[in-house]
């Protein structure tokens, strides 16, 4: 479990997160919506420790990130594993290697001990056939589970996911959502998912928080969110004409 | 001012660099990788240059020695001495300031731009000693490469004068051995040591901390190039001064 409380973070004069307090719960998928420039980025990048919010505190399952030693918030970073928007796999790595690296980074596994932990993380990804080939021989959307897979190697407590379906064909981003979830159940990881896609908020949206302006501006759940009279929310949701009719429709059967 | 701050940044990164080492077992493989990259693969460019370089010089020196008191073998000895302390050292490295120097920078900065610095940094892993150390360690291997260049354009000046009918054999190894100063060569590859250091941090530097897309890694290893050859420049003299003034 992650507990925000009252962060803010500034870059000069521009204050981008003004005071979040939220919290992620363990074996759920937590979003973070709201449109560009709200400080969606900016929250993940202090989630995953690469920013250092200049007030409140972030606590992982019971440790303040910023109570830490720095031997600790190592240890703690390589608890994270995080899946980046444009996959960011090395791609003088074959895909194998990709998934193996972090495995010989920070284990003292055995060449076939990590093989066959790459091979069980390749499988669960469905890319097993594709060990060998490099990231621009295969497509966005294989590219999206190499990351997932090379981000869960290491069985980690906390999985961060940047618009983890930017560029994808729906299909394909129904995909990459349900496995995101199915790994979050089965793994019982906190995972925390930056998005603008409404496709994603409605297939596994357990817990949503909607940022406005670098605040809170709503939170709740895939169920609640079309239930919602919050003005900023709505706005942002029903923002295409497919979900305006979605809500007509609600509304309609509600009365 | 920014500049000063660019410069302050600078030797920051180069404290990084040294800290929280990556495991010997994979730091070992990226060594060898880099000098694959950066040292064998410029053995061709600089045999190809050094040979030249070496004729022309030859050559020139040849031709303005019109004076028959002046003995031939000046020539050998010229082409010695230019070749050994500036043509192999510094014109040599500013050439490879723009080939390995624009390759690290975009390496690099292509890194950034894909969000693979983030992703190592992400994993708790100090992207600065796993990118940066190895390409100093390989550059250490430089002064090889450059004392190939050396011999190669001696060579050239050998083939150029005496093909081109300008001096005999004789006169030019004569020529090479006339007052020979052994400490010369120790100046010509402590300075292509320093060179090493500067063409493999410099772009570094750059292509690390640059921002933005594609477009701007190219503009980071044009920026690179500038400034690595502007460091190569000025080392030269400051150490031209301190070992030989």
């Amino acid at each position: 479990m992650i507990e925000v409380n009252d962060i803010h973070k500034s870059f000069g004069d521009n204050e981008v997160l003004k005071g979040v307090t939220t919290s992620f719960e363990k074996g759920k998928t937590n979003l973070i919506i709201g449109q560009s420039g709200s400080g969606k980025t900016v929250f993940l990048k202090c989630l995953l420790g690469l920013f250092e919010p200049e007030k409140g505190t972030i606590v992982y399952d019971g440790s303040a990130y910023s109570e830490l030693k720095p031997e600790q918030k190592r240890s703690l970073r390589q608890e994270m594993g995080m899946v980046f928007q444009g996959s960011a796999l090395f791609d003088f790595m074959t895909v194998e290697g990709n998934v193996m690296f972090p495995l010989e980074m920070f284990t003292k596994q055995s060449k076939s001990e990590m093989q066959d932990r790459v091979n069980s993380v390749l499988k669960r990804v469905n890319l097993i056939d594709a060990h060998k080939r490099y990231p621009a021989q295969i497509s966005g959307g294989m590219q999206k589970r190499v990351a997932i897979a090379r981000a869960i190697v290491m069985n980690p407590k906390y999985l961060f996911c940047d618009e983890p379906n930017s560029g994808l064909d729906p299909k394909t981003a129904i995909l990459i959502d349900n496995l995101i979830q199915e790994i979050t159940e089965e793994y019982d990881i906190t995972t925390v998912i930056n998005t603008h896609d409404m496709n994603s908020v409605m297939e596994i949206g357990q817990k949503i928080l909607f940022l406005k302006n670098g605040l809170k501006e709503w939170e709740g759940t895939n169920k609640e969110i079309f239930k919602t009279d919050n003005a900023a929310v709505t706005d942002f949701v029903y923002s295409s004409d497919l979900f305006k009719k979605v809500r007509q429709m609600y509304i309609e059967e509600r009365n | 001012m920014k500049y000063l701050a660019s410069i302050g940044s600078y030797f920051i990164m180069l404290r990084e660099v040294f800290k929280k080492p990556t495991k010997w077992r994979i730091m070992k493989s990226l060594i060898l990788k880099e000098i694959d990259e950066l040292i064998f693969s410029s053995l061709g460019i600089i045999i190809f240059i050094s040979f030249f370089i070496g004729a022309v010089v030859t050559i020139q020196t040849a031709l303005n020695l019109t004076n028959p008191i002046i003995p031939k073998n000046l020539i050998g000895f010229t082409a010695r001495q230019s070749v050994i302390l500036e043509f192999a050292p510094t014109f040599v490295s500013i050439i490879m300031a723009g080939k390995v120097g624009s390759y690290i920078t975009s390496s690099i900065g292509s890194m950034r731009v894909t969000e693979q610095i983030d992703a190592l940094e992400v994993m708790g892993i100090n992207a600065l000693n796993y990118l940066v150390f190895p390409k100093i360690i390989a550059m250490l291997f430089y002064p090889f490469a450059i004392s190939i260049g050396m011999f190669v354009g001696i060579f050239g000046g050998w083939v150029a004068g005496v093909s081109g009918g300008y001096l005999t054999s004789a006169d030019f190894v004569d020529g090479l051995q006339l007052d020979f100063i052994p400490f010369h060569i120790t100046y010509a590859f402590l300075k292509t040591i320093v060179f090493a250091l500067l063409i493999a941090t410099i772009p570094s530097f750059h292509g690390f901390y640059m921002k933005g897309g594609a477009l701007e890694v190219g503009k980071a290893s044009t920026t690179a190039f500038v400034w690595t050859s502007v460091a190569i420049i000025i080392a030269n003299y400051v150490l031209t001064q301190l070992l030989l003034g």
